[in-house]
């Protein structure tokens, strides 16, 4: 689903952010993205949606080669997933039904499909009752579940999400991965960065891990990332 | 993906848009309104000249005035000579006896006249050409004046070609006002489009990370300046139209006084649906610059 093949990124006049990372993400799979801040997460993230473009090496995404995709064909490459920022990336002149809606007007869905397919996804993150607020009243968790209901809403086949758990305490954190878990069992493919220890060490799935640009070849499992954890 | 209901909603946001700050859209509209009134009434004024000038030089005439002195003979021979002349329609001969009881009959000067010890008035000729030519009519004014016998040949309705002419340096005038105003409601559409997309950036921003395209971004930024142009035009069209009520009971008493029936049209139906057209055009147009110039600036990060 998403193959990096020899991929390195450097920001104009900075030092290389990423060096020569390959990796493979299988479709159907999900999968972490952990290591420091400052060690090249979101910058992996932004380049399987073509939001930066590589210096060089390629990124695939459903076989399609997503550092030479023209500038128009990249709002529809970009369609196909479900993006859930660091930052939340709300939209606070509109209430949260609005928020949510905003990806099925830009896709052009008749708003009686759109307003059902809304309240389907505020459902699946628990904020139904709260359609009319805006999102400045929300708590952080509730901001963080309404963007996950934005990333969702236009039923994409892959989930980014950047430190979805990032400022979170243990118990917003495991509802947030309880519903990233659900959309696993359903076939989405995901990857989450996240530099949250503990729930790295709770977990049975791959781990990518990043240090200074580069993938750490022996942390693919969690037992692995402890010890270079402890290191 | 264009749908009825989609193209609804682009229009709901742009409106929604300018009632953000219903003032400030408010005062945009009449600056625009103002500015397209000015030259689309000069504009309507001059069209209503230009009618009047029609209708004053449609038969232009000739008065031929003979010398006091002249004979019969040499009346006779002038007159013969007018009707032989190839661009002259019709001869109409008005003796001094005739025009003096003509004088007195329209002026009631009868007693002034009658006290008159000799006839001040000349024999003369009206005469109808066959041009209605400025340059023509001139050249045929030349030529008769140089017969025999004429004391003074005038062309009556020459201050109807000066008029004319000035329309003509008018139009010339009004268009050049319109050109500069229609650049002007260019810019204003421009700023303001600027300003909406500073303060949408985070829509735009977060728009194009989900997968907006250019066009979905644009469209309600065309819309606004387009709607926000046509309402001006619709300001401008009000404006003209209670101006030209308010000329309109002066110029009757006005027309009365020169026994003319003269009337101020109004804009035409063609001339508003133009007017509406043009402005909503220029607020397009106004918007498209400023959305290429401005939304390139806005990248997604």
């Amino acid at each position: 689903m998403i193959t990096f093949d020899q991929v390195s990124k450097r920001y104009p006049g900075g030092i290389d952010v990423l060096k020569n990372v390959s990796f493979e993400l299988a479709k159907g799979e999900m999968a972490y993205l952990s290591g420091h801040s400052g060690a090249g997460k979101s910058t992996l993230l932004k380049l399987i949606a073509a939001i930066e473009r590589p210096n060089s090496g390629t990124v695939l995404v459903n076989n399609q080669n997503v550092s030479k995709l023209k500038s128009d064909a990249l709002p529809y490459l970009r369609r196909n997933f479900g993006l859930i920022f660091q930052d939340h990336k709300l939209l606070f002149d509109r209430n949260v039904f609005d928020n949510v809606l905003l990806p099925l007007q830009i896709c052009g869905f008749e708003y009686k499909e759109s307003a059902k397919r809304v309240r389907a996804a505020l459902d699946k993150v628990g904020l139904l009752g709260r359609e009319k607020s805006n999102p400045i009243a929300l708590s952080g968790g509730e901001q963080q579940r309404l963007c996950i209901a934005r990333a969702i809403v236009n039923r994409p086949s892959i989930l980014l999400a950047d430190e979805p758990t990032g400022n979170l305490d243990a118990e917003y954190a495991e509802e947030i991965m309880n519903i990233f878990n659900s959309f696993h069992q359903v076939g989405v493919t995901l990857l989450i960065s996240t530099h949250d220890a503990a729930l790295l060490r709770e977990t049975n799935l791959r781990i990518i891990e990043l240090k200074q640009g580069a993938i750490q070849p022996h942390s693919r499992y969690a037992a692995d990332l402890h010890e270079t954890e402890d290191a | 993906m264009n749908t009825l209901s989609t193209q609804q909603g682009v229009i709901r946001t742009a409106l929604g848009r300018m009632f953000v700050s219903p003032m400030a859209g408010i005062v945009n509209i009449l600056v625009i309104g103002i500015a397209l009134s000015l030259p689309a009434g000069m504009y309507v004024l001059l069209k209503n000249a230009q009618g009047l000038v029609a209708q004053l030089s449609g038969s232009p005439q000739i008065s031929l005035f003979l010398a006091m002195d002249a004979t019969p003979y040499s009346e006779e021979q002038i007159r013969r000579q007018l009707n032989d002349h190839q661009n002259i329609k019709s001869v109409e001969f008005i003796s001094r006896t005739d025009a003096l009881n003509t004088l007195s009959e329209e002026t009631g000067l009868t007693d002034v006249i009658a006290g008159l010890d000799k006839n001040p008035l000349p024999d003369a000729f009206v005469i109808s050409p066959r041009t209605s030519n400025a340059k023509q009519l001139d050249e045929l004014r030349n030529e008769l004046q140089k017969i025999q016998g004429v004391e003074l040949a005038q062309l009556d309705s020459a201050w109807a070609y000066k008029l004319e002419a000035f329309v003509e340096f008018a139009h010339i005038a009004v268009l050049v006002l319109a050109s500069l105003l229609s650049l002007g409601l260019i810019a204003i559409t421009f700023n303001t489009i600027r300003l909406q997309i500073v303060t949408q950036r985070d829509e735009i921003q977060v728009a194009k990370l989900i997968g907006a395209t250019d066009a979905f971004i644009r469209r309600p930024f065309l819309y606004f300046g387009a709607i926000q142009g046509l309402l001006g035009g619709i300001a401008a069209w009000l404006i003209i139209l209670s101006s030209l009520q308010l000329l309109k009971q002066p110029l009757a008493n006005l027309s009365q006084l020169y026994a003319s029936n003269f009337a101020l049209e109004p804009l035409s139906a063609g001339d508003s649906a133009s007017l509406l057209l043009f402005s909503l055009y220029l607020g397009w147009l106004g918007a498209w610059l400023s959305v290429a110039r401005h939304l390139s600036l806005i990248e997604s990060r």
